[in-house]
């Protein structure tokens, strides 16, 4: 029996590789200056999702919600086999937390319509809240399954799943449809296909395409650029290129619980880490400095 | 969608797993007691399960002033919907005005769906609370006593204060070991308040297959003494030398994510902010630059010593000894050093 699914994905800023270069001088952090990535919690979801569809068939559609740029994270999806992408980008929905978001997620997988599987990585690498998954299961008043491990098998509509609950795991059942959360240890994501590089490269959003063709004429004017982009799109449609961009209102999402109104955590304070040197007693990297050290312990009665 | 009350309680899950509490839960109800008296209000704690009833003392004991208490044999073990149901329940029904979360497995899987239900703010893996008045920037109005919810974000890069003006309860989940567990006070007195709370076969939707739990073998949270490696230890073979340290030394072995993420060693060691937050007597940072990650979970420490080839490494802004050096000579100094003094 065939399933389909629907993957939540972000594109993040590599956090982890948060150089000197990203600091700004006053000690923040330069959010552009760092380069983004496919959130690595969000490619699990995927390739779980994907490893359904080999078993039982179905599809796949993937959705994130970000700027145009976060296109990138679809087309990637699109290179290692997903069926569609599906980008949600407003200016409206800037701001949101994870109640908002969830809230706009959820409109957006209401929209996308038939499903049987939700699956989002488990959290974030630039928050770290893990919120969205069960909070946009909530919203969609469907039971959730978090930190995924493995998909043991789906029988007659039954999910079976081992979830990593932190000292041990346990296998649970549910009937569909559920939402996932995935862990990073449950599978190895597959490399994006070559076929479906060549295939699928030039996949671009309306607001993409607009933006290139703006940069193609600098100097068109707004007519000759909504003309051209236009026929720019239709092209890439004619393709089978274009990717889907939806706003809010694509969505009917009531706006009071969107980006900043529709969210309740308000950020009051941001401090960035400023690395001090308080001052440490400097040892010798030496015999004796090392020996005068474990004394020094020994005296003040931290180890002995 | 819940609005504020300010003579609201200041509330805990208790959660337990098999008839006992779980070590944040214990923390968190310290916490819990000294943001309410700093409110002048009371404070009051969620205990679903089956015929856990005399775990209430226990949270009394710790500073609770109110137990409520949902027992149901179809809460013997935990599972998302019937957890969110008991919650989302009482607390529209008792109006908390905090609500406070430990951010385990269990934790972090039920309260987004119960802030979800309530459409409530929730902040994730808060290490510290605090009270303050808050002005809104935008419509320049006052808030009077917040909470203040404070996390590292960004991948610790920077550390955050979020606030919610009124879409209560204010709801945070706390990492386990940030908060010190105050001794218990026997004589301590409380009511326990029985909550029947229905629980229909929908909210069953999960059924347990089979459940494994493995003991902990890495104990970081109980040790005195926690030797910790970090990237620059450079493969799992050179992780020997941290293993001989703390086995000269007397303790437990902890790693930076770095460490983790490269393979040299098993998750089960992370000390940091996605890994066990730690206070040991004695931390030993070997070649751990000192992303705030990681000092965000070990810079409680009683005393650090840092160890590492770079003297501009950030570690060494939260040690009380530092040595500059290569680690695979200093080690085996130490050894020695420990050694002749145990002699």
């Amino acid at each position: 029996m065939p399933y389909d699914s629907i993957v939540c994905v972000k594109q993040v800023p590599d956090t982890a590789n948060v150089t000197a270069e990203a600091m700004k001088e006053d000690g923040t952090v330069n959010r552009s200056a760092l380069p983004t990535i496919f959130n690595p919690e969000d490619l699990h979801a995927l390739e779980t999702a994907l490893e359904v569809r080999d078993e039982y068939g179905g599809t796949v559609t993937v959705v994130t919600m970000g700027p145009p740029k976060a296109a990138d994270v679809l087309r990637d999806s699109l290179f290692r086999g997903a069926d569609r992408g599906i980008l949600l980008t407003d200016r409206r929905a800037a701001a949101s937390d994870t109640l908002a978001t969830s809230y706009i997620l959820a409109q957006a997988i209401r929209t996308i319509g038939r499903y049987d599987l939700v699956f989002c990585g488990r959290q974030a690498i630039d928050g770290d809240t893990a919120q969205v998954g069960p909070q946009c299961a909530e919203k969609l008043g469907i039971p959730q399954i978090t930190y995924l491990e493995k998909m043991v098998n789906i029988h007659d509509r039954v999910a079976r799943i081992r979830r990593n609950i932190g000292h041990g795991w346990e296998i649970v059942e549910a009937k569909l449809p559920v939402l996932i959360t995935v862990l990073e240890t449950a599978n190895e994501p597959r490399p994006p296909a070559a076929k479906r590089v060549m295939r699928t490269k030039r996949a671009r959003v309306p607001a993409e395409a607009a933006a290139e063709v703006k940069a193609a004429a600098p100097n068109a004017s707004e007519e000759e650029l909504a003309a051209s982009t236009q026929r720019r799109v239709a092209s890439l449609e004619e393709c089978g290129l274009l990717i889907e961009q939806w706003n809010l209102d694509d969505i009917h999402a009531d706006l009071q619980r969107c980006g900043l109104a529709g969210s309740p955590t308000k950020v009051h304070r941001v401090q960035a880490i400023v690395l001090t040197k308080e001052g440490y007693t400097e040892i010798p990297p030496t015999e004796q400095g090392v020996r005068d050290l474990i004394h020094e312990l020994v005296v003040d009665r931290t180890w002995g | 969608m819940p609005e504020p009350n300010r003579q609201g309680e200041v509330w805990v899950f208790a959660e337990q797993e098999d008839g006992a509490l779980h070590d944040v839960s214990m923390e968190l109800c310290g916490k819990a007691r000294e943001l309410a008296d700093r409110l002048g209000v009371k404070t009051g704690a969620v205990l679903p399960g089956a015929g856990v009833g005399p775990l209430a003392k226990k949270l009394i004991a710790l500073g609770i002033d109110t137990v409520y208490l949902a027992d149901h044999p179809r809460l013997a073990h935990y599972q998302t919907l019937p957890y969110a149901k008991v919650l989302d329940t009482l607390i529209e029904k008792h109006r908390p005005q905090i609500c406070i979360v430990g951010a385990t497995a269990i934790g972090r899987d039920l309260a987004p769906r119960v802030a979800s239900m309530l459409r409530a703010g929730l902040t994730a893996d808060c290490t510290d609370l605090d009270i303050a008045d808050v002005t809104d920037p935008k419509a320049k109005v006052e808030h009077k006593n917040l909470l203040l919810q404070i996390r590292p974000a960004f991948g610790g890069n920077i550390i955050a204060t979020i606030v919610n003006y009124d879409q209560w309860p204010q709801m945070a989940t706390v990492r386990e070991g940030v908060m010190p567990l105050k001794p218990p006070n026997n004589d301590r007195t409380g009511r326990v308040v029985e909550e029947k709370v229905e629980i229909d076969d929908l909210s069953m939707a999960l059924k347990l297959i089979q459940r494994h739990i493995e003991p902990r073998k890495v104990n970081l949270k109980g040790a005195r003494v926690i030797v910790a490696g970090g990237g620059a230890i450079g493969s799992k073979d050179n992780f020997k030398l941290i293993y001989d340290l703390a086995g000269a030394i007397g303790g437990a072995v902890g790693a930076s994510r770095a460490a983790v993420d490269s393979g040299y060693i098993g998750k089960e060691h992370q000390v940091g902010q996605t890994g066990t937050t730690v206070r040991p007597a004695l931390y030993i940072a070997v070649g751990i630059s000192g992303a705030v990650q990681h000092r965000a979970g070990m810079e409680e420490s009683a005393k650090v010593i840092a160890i590492n080839t770079d003297p501009d490494a950030p570690i060494f802004g939260v040690a009380h000894y530092g040595i500059v050096g290569d680690y695979k000579q200093i080690i085996p100094m130490m050894i020695k050093a420990i050694k002749d003094k145990s002699r």
